[in-house]
């Protein structure tokens, strides 16, 4: 039988449900457990699961939120997995009003996952798939011991970064049973659609020549190369090429598909806490507050908020920008004409005439409807690019620093719009990981494994590539390499299994099957 | 829950007990202690597995909130930043006790062995209340289980009545507590921490070896009751210090380490002989003797006088960027038979927990 707070929870849940699904809010059905802090610890240590493979990883990060709550340093309010139905913990000693703000904040949280298109790829049964990956990894334990399967997944965990986000989206090559493309055979050329009357302006003859004549001479280079072009998903690579046993191609591709199931989590985390932010205050003040709750709630929603110097909270800037888009396109401050306005007043002005009582607000506006949209299209780093204006990085007193080696310090370097634009994408452009491809899966001809970094400003951390090229290594079993520039000189980066070496590259060096292009 | 055994496993392999070969991809804030308020800012061990990832130029950052170009951003660049959303270093900075500090130093660490000697005594004996016994003195009698006891009592006999409720103690209810005499380790132990403030050693080589000589003090006042500690500095000259000056003071001039030791056995001849003392002795320096027959003599003194007489001798060298390092070389060739004798190298603040970890693995 359900206890007294139980119930109270389980009506909440379903009060503000519906009040959420009248703003319209659209989620799989969420099932909330409330758990107390050491098993909330434990489940947010398994990334929201209550069951993952055996690992050391997760018992550290254990330690570590553990220890942070008994510091008093951080609490973790809930979690929420992305899986349908959908999945909630709630934290035991919170308070109602705690609880009611938790529950809408998870209910944004259920529809973001259901419709953003980055995570419509993703596995919806993901509960049940983490089981079974911790069963099979079990199993593995069980015959050939913790030590060497342990070794093998820390392996596989340095590599886990090197998946191709997007490839969910789209086909890169053909499927591996499909019949081999004739050679005599047109290559199919991109076309348009375009009436008759335009097609020639849309898809001139000159640039479908050209178009071909790429194509075939990409297909003619490619004959005979693994890969035939640079492949980014470098796990995948070693999936279907590496020397491995079967238990550990299959932790292998325990650990990727993991990787890209939580890939777009890294992807959204601003909209999608945003989002949350958003839904629950709007939920919470429209309709669910009691006076007496007040101050709690606009305490805790504040610490929700908080921002503090060389920080960048997530959740305040996702909920600023979506409000921000909300006004702008409530007042009309979108398109050619205010985007090419440069009268600093007109532009401040804009739209004030819109604002007349009785005015739309919310539901049914069109800044809502605008960031319903938003929340369906984009990821974080479409997100910044496309909404991002100098009025609100004012407004928000952003600023971009730097190291400063004299001082050894942060420092604020400046308040430019362009240069914290720039910034802020690059930290979000996959995730400040960086673009690394195979280029060559049997460099030399001797079946060892040739890697390209594409460099875009920032060398790569040396001491890491080193190791991690011995755990690649490990994977494969021949050399392999990795091609990158530190200091502006093009470098590579090997490893034989016995020793490490670097060297220039110059024209001595034998060319992989691809390169990359600048 | 399962995640106990992951938890369990990573412990281990923090301690060393398993896994070697990740040991170098522990990460590990400075062991910064500030003296003053007993307070500490610690961060939390972790491991990081190597990725493929970007390097030290990508320091840079967005951050919110006022200041002018040129302002420093305070609480280091984190945030979405490089490294920020990524998980790896998860440096969190708790404020813990001094004596919580040794103690998740102490995890790795082994105490050493000292041993009783003299006529102090090296144990304390000490009264603990951890019982509860049928007789006693009534000073000792415990209120509430006494108290529950007759309640007990007269609820099963009928006699209490909840209206009127009144509980009367009799002989069969009362309960005294009871103690149990421990022996608490107290040693009769002496640290001769001696360092070399010359010229050589920069403000930077000074702080390395001042917080290795805080942590190793920290430690062992935390396991050990009644340890005296005795603090020497030396350039060309050694003179005994109390602490404050030992942690603060500057100076200048050439070394001579030979003086160091004299003035240690000194010391020890004076106070501290070692049939009645554990002696433990420290030095620190950057290696850069003046002479070689300076050295020489140092290790004369070492294997003559200082060695026989005590439990350990730790060196710790640190790295400078003048002079020439020798003396450790020197200690290696002359006296590597002794056990007694450990020497560590300490680069940056990261060997510091290692050099600790050298001087107290073994237990001496």
């Amino acid at each position: 039988m359900p206890t007294e707070p139980a119930k109270q929870i389980a009506e909440w849940a379903e009060r503000i449900a519906e009040h959420a699904r009248a703003e319209g809010l659209d989620f799989y059905d969420t099932l909330f457990e409330v758990l107390d802090y050491d098993q909330i610890t434990q489940v947010a240590a398994y990334g929201g699961f209550p069951q993952r493979y055996p690992y050391w990883r997760f018992g550290m990060e254990y330690e570590r939120l553990r220890k942070q709550h008994a510091y008093g340093l951080g609490k973790i309010y809930e979690m929420v997995i992305n899986n349908d139905p959908c999945y909630a913990y709630l934290l035991s000693d919170n308070a109602l009003v705690d609880t009611k703000t938790v529950i809408a904040h998870v209910y944004a949280h259920c529809d973001f996952f259901k419709n953003n298109v980055w995570f419509s790829r993703t596995n919806r049964r993901m509960m049940d798939e983490m089981a079974n990956h911790a069963t099979r990894i079990r199993r593995y334990v069980e015959r050939y011991g913790i030590d060497e399967v342990e070794r093998f997944i820390d392996t596989c965990q340095s590599l886990e970064n090197l998946i191709d986000p997007h490839s969910p989206f789209m086909r890169r090559r053909p499927p591996r049973n499909a019949p081999r493309p004739d050679k005599r055979e047109k290559p199919q050329v991109t076309r348009y659609p375009a009436k008759a009357y335009m097609d020639r302006y849309i898809n001139p003859a000159r640039r479908l020549a050209e178009e071909e004549r790429k194509m075939r001479e990409a297909a003619e280079r490619s004959v005979g190369k693994a890969p035939a072009s640079p492949q980014r998903d470098v796990m995948l690579f070693l999936l279907e090429r590496a020397p491995l046993e079967d238990w550990q191609a299959d932790i292998l591709a325990i650990v990727r598909e993991e990787a890209y199931y939580f890939a777009p989590q890294g992807q959204t985390k601003i909209m999608n806490e945003g989002w949350a932010v958003y839904w629950h205050s709007t939920i919470m003040t429209n309709y669910c507050l009691e006076a007496s709750e007040l101050i709690t709630y606009c305490e805790h929603h504040a610490g929700t908020l908080a921002t503090s110097p060389g920080r960048l909270n997530p959740y305040k800037l996702g909920v600023e920008l979506l409000r921000d888009i909300e006004r702008r396109w409530n007042t009309g401050r979108y398109g050619v004409e205010y985007d090419s306005c440069d009268n600093m007043e007109q532009r401040r002005k804009w739209g004030k005439d819109k604002e007349l009582p009785g005015r739309v607000v919310g539901l049914g506006s069109p800044g809502r409807q605008k960031i319903f949209q938003v929340r369906r299209i984009y990821n974080d780093v479409t997100f910044l690019d496309e909404f991002l204006t100098p009025e609100f990085v004012e407004d928000q007193k952003l600023y971009h620093y730097r190291y400063d080696p004299a001082s050894g310090r942060m420092v604020v370097v400046s308040r430019d719009f362009d240069r914290i634009k720039e910034q802020m994408l690059f930290m979000l452009t996959n995730h400040a990981q960086p673009y690394i491809y195979v280029l060559d899966g049997n460099y030399r001809n001797r079946g060892e494994l040739y890697l390209g970094h594409r460099h875009v400003g920032v060398d790569l951390d040396i001491k890491f590539a080193t190791e991690t090229l011995k755990a690649l290594q490990a994977v494969w079993g021949r050399p392999v390499h990795i091609h990158t520039v530190i200091d502006d000189a093009p470098m590579l980066f090997s490893y034989d299994g016995k020793q490490s070496t670097q060297q220039h590259v110059d024209d001595s060096i034998d060319q992989p099957a691809n390169i990359l292009d600048e | 829950m399962k995640i106990r055994k992951d938890h369990q496993r990573f412990r281990q392999i923090v301690k060393g007990k398993i896994r070697d070969d990740l040991r170098k991809f522990l990460t590990r804030g400075e062991l910064l202690g500030r003296e003053g308020k007993n307070l500490i800012s610690i961060p939390v061990r972790g491991i990081d597995i190597p990725t493929f990832r970007y390097g030290d130029n990508s320091d840079a950052g967005v951050g919110t909130g006022d200041g002018k170009p040129g302002d420093t951003v305070d609480g280091e660049g984190d945030g979405i930043g490089p490294g920020g959303t990524q998980e790896g270093q998860h440096i969190l900075e708790v404020e813990v006790s001094l004596d919580e500090l040794a103690d998740i130093l102490g995890q790795e660490l082994q105490l050493p062995r000292i041993q009783p000697r003299g006529k102090h005594r090296l144990t304390s004996e000490r009264d603990r209340y951890s019982g509860i016994r049928q007789s006693g003195p009534e000073s000792l009698r415990h209120f509430r289980r006494t108290f529950r006891r007759a309640l007990r009592r007269q609820i099963m006999s009928g006699a209490y009545d909840p209206e009127r409720p009144r509980i009367v103690f009799e002989r069969r209810d009362k309960v005294y507590r009871s103690w149990k005499t421990v022996l608490s380790p107290q040693s009769n132990a002496v640290i001769v921490y001696m360092m070399d403030v010359s010229g050589s050693m920069g403000d930077e080589q000074k702080e390395l070896v001042r917080l290795e000589a805080f942590w190793i003090d920290a430690w062992l006042r935390r396991n050990y009751q009644g340890i005296e500690s005795r603090y020497i500095v030396h350039d060309v000259r050694a003179a005994e210090v109390d602490r404050e000056t030992f942690y603060h003071l500057r100076e200048d001039g050439g070394t001579r380490i030979s003086s160091a030791f004299r003035c240690a056995r000194e010391l020890l001849d004076q106070h501290y002989p070692a049939q009645e003392w554990n002696v433990y002795l420290f030095h620190f320096s950057d290696g850069d003797n003046s002479s070689e027959s300076d050295s020489r003599e140092c290790c004369k003194i070492l294997s003559e006088h200082l060695l026989p007489n005590c439990n350990m001798f730790g060196y710790c060298q640190v790295a400078s960027a003048y002079g020439s390092g020798n003396f450790i070389n020197v200690l290696h060739e002359h006296l590597s038979n002794q056990e007694d004798m450990i020497t560590s190298r300490v680069n940056n603040k990261d060997d510091i927990y290692d050099s600790i970890k050298a001087f107290f693995s073994k237990g001496k």
